[in-house]
């Protein structure tokens, strides 16, 4: 339905990597200044959902099927849950994340950086999918 | 590892469910989620065993001392409720494979699988913690997910109904929060026993401290159906699948009763509280709870409705016990909460039998039932019985200690209020069983008994209701540890 709407698809085109970078940046300056995993998932997810607008629901599933979203959202949770676990077997408690390096202060930077992964990838695919479920109703 | 098992118990299942998701197979799920809910069981009683011989276990997240960190703190009155919610789940997931295939769609049977991990870590959760806020947080992954798996119900009503939760449950949830936000605004803490030793010797007129104490109560009423803030439960309980039925009438509801008695005992305190009138009017409530649930459960023609108004009557005794605020008062009310816990269980599985057979659970699809299907309704009328507080059951002994609490308290009438009410318990227990045992069945029809994979579980919990009814040392000895504790106000 867009075939005759060339601007917006060359924009959208253009645009896509410049949203999935940016979300990349929030994702990883999350430590350092505003942003974090909540956040980059939602930049991510709305480069997704841009382009399902513009070019098709159906276009946007042979990238990503819901399939691999909700396998994607499961797999965040377990980096989550199961980086916390890791001090387990260092005899620390759970979620310390002092026990991930060396040296604390680095153990608790990993720790962040990893289970902000989690947050990001869970975030984003429970987004994409709620998007593709509002869209795909009556289909 | 002994030294982790607060956090295993919530951890494990937290694990589990997105594995459910990720490997997407109906019957990899169900093994899933039984060996999890065993597991927790087992945890559950590890931890029991641990608090009565050694006190409190505090855990702290990630090595954050309290009251800074998040401390998962377990004292005799969580270690019992999580033995609760734990075994109730090993039950459940033991019983619900059968019963989940056929009334939830092929294709959505992992998520169900799922949705009921996640519930279970929320409950559990939420008996866990030590932390106020990390409660409501727990709260809201139970709720959700409670949400998720009322929704699956076969009839199309049931996402009315889990509509109609999702509304009352965030209100109540949001009361909860402002209740605490303005605990917080006055303590500047979040952790319990925290709380509790900051309150001390706050002036119980004061005006934030009201408005906490009265958010605090109607939130948590609303989460665990007082009446009359009890609308949502009937629907809800009505049309959710069977399996979920059983687990959330003798698991949501009673943690919400637990978190109420952390409240009001322990952040508070029995003096504070007594003070602002709160148990009065939840003695009333209760009282009327009591006699109006159970008036309207005796006219119910689907039988999984007449429960769930009965399960409103029920939450009644366990708050008037509560509302006494003494310890035989306190006791009674822990105590019905593991034997109304395994009644409603029973009674609700059997119904699930009753509804893989025949399709229905409307009192007239179920002339002569018990000549086709005698096992699941001698366990129905075993969990009747319990209902009723017949000696030898599990209910007697619940209604023997409120009786007494009541007695103690010098408040006779009251004690004639729970036998009149017991007798309507009576009668819509003997509406079912009359048209169940002497009615002829309407038409020839090939109804079998379920399966036995369906029957042992049922049985398990029938059986228990009448074991506990006996031999009270286990359920009564700790619940009077408990009622000790949190009447006496050490956190």
């Amino acid at each position: 339905m867009m075939d005759r709407k060339p601007i917006l698809r060359v924009t959208a085109k253009i645009f896509m990597p410049f949203i999935l970078l940016f979300g990349l940046y929030v994702q990883i300056h999350g430590d350092f200044g505003p942003g974090g995993g909540f956040q980059a998932g939602v930049i991510f997810a709305s480069s997704f959902i841009l382009y399902a607008l513009i070019y098709s629901l159906h276009d946007a599933k042979l990238v990503l099927s819901s399939v691999a979203l909700e396998i994607m959202a499961a797999i965040g949770v377990l980096l989550f849950a199961g980086t916390g676990v890791v001090s387990f077997f260092y005899g620390e408690n759970f979620l310390n994340y002092n026990a991930l390096a060396h040296d604390p202060i680095h153990g608790q930077h990993y720790g962040i950086l990893i289970i902000e992964l989690g947050v990001g990838l869970t975030v984003f695919s429970a987004m994409t999918l709620i998007f593709y479920t509002f869209a795909g109703r009556g289909r | 590892m002994s030294a982790h098992l607060p956090v295993l118990q919530v951890l494990i299942p937290l694990l589990a469910a997105p594995f459910c998701v990720v490997l997407r197979h109906r019957d990899i799920a169900w093994a899933i989620s039984l060996i999890t809910s065993l597991v927790c069981f087992a945890i559950s009683l590890m931890i029991l065993d641990q608090v009565l011989t050694q006190g409190v276990i505090s855990y702290f997240m990630g090595g954050w001392p309290a009251p800074w960190g998040i401390e998962f703190r377990i004292d005799v009155v969580n270690a019992y409720v999580l033995v609760i919610v734990s075994a109730i789940g090993a039950i459940v997931s033991l019983y619900g494979r059968h019963s989940i295939n056929k009334e939830i769609p092929r294709n959505q049977i992992y998520l169900f699988y799922t949705a009921y991990l996640l519930c279970l870590t929320g409950l559990l959760g939420m008996t866990a913690t030590g932390d106020a806020f990390n409660l409501f947080v727990f709260l809201e992954i139970s709720s959700l997910s409670t949400y998720a798996l009322i929704s699956l119900g076969k009839n199309r009503r049931a996402l009315t109904a889990s509509y109609q939760y999702l509304i009352m449950g965030t209100l109540g949830a949001t009361f909860y929060v402002i209740g605490l936000g303005l605990l917080y605004m006055m303590t500047g803490t979040l952790n319990i026993v925290d709380l509790h030793n900051k309150l001390a010797d706050v002036d119980g007129s004061l005006r934030t401290f009201q408005a906490a104490l009265a958010f605090l109560t109607v939130g948590l009423s609303l989460k665990l159906a007082l009446f009359p803030l009890h609308l949502w439960l009937p629907n809800a309980y009505t049309y959710a699948p069977s399996t979920v039925t059983a687990f959330l009438a003798s698991t949501a509801t009673k943690v919400a009763v637990y978190v109420m008695l952390r409240v009001f005992f322990t952040i508070f305190g029995v003096d504070l509280f007594e003070e602002t009138g709160v148990p009065n009017i939840i003695m009333i409530l209760a009282i009327c709870g009591m006699f109006v649930a159970s008036t309207v459960a005796i006219f119910q023609e689907n039988l999984k409705r007449m429960l769930a108004y009965s399960s409103v009557a029920q939450i009644g005794y366990i708050m008037l016990g509560i509302s006494f605020l003494s310890v035989t008062g306190v006791s009674a009310g822990i105590v019905h909460l593991f034997n109304h816990a395994i009644m409603k269980c029973a009674l609700f599985l059997a119904l699930g039998c009753v509804m893989y057979r025949v399709g229905s659970v409307k009192l007239s699809d179920m002339h002569g039932i018990a000549k086709k299907m005698p096992w699941t309704m001698g366990a129905f009328v075993v969990g009747g019985l319990s209902l009723i507080g017949v000696p030898l059951t599990v209910g007697f002994v619940s209604k023997w200690y409120l009786i007494n609490a009541a007695m103690e308290a010098d408040m006779m009438p009251v004690a004639a209020l729970i036998l009149l009410s017991s007798l309507l318990a009576l009668v819509y227990v003997w509406r079912v069983i009359e048209v169940a045992y002497f009615r002829a069945p309407k038409t020839e029809s090939n109804i079998k008994e379920a399966p036995l994979s369906m029957l042992i579980p049922l049985w398990i919990m029938a059986g228990a209701s009448i074991y506990f009814g006996i031999d009270t040392d286990m359920t009564l000895g700790v619940a009077e540890l408990a009622a000790e504790m949190l009447v006496g106000g050490t956190p």
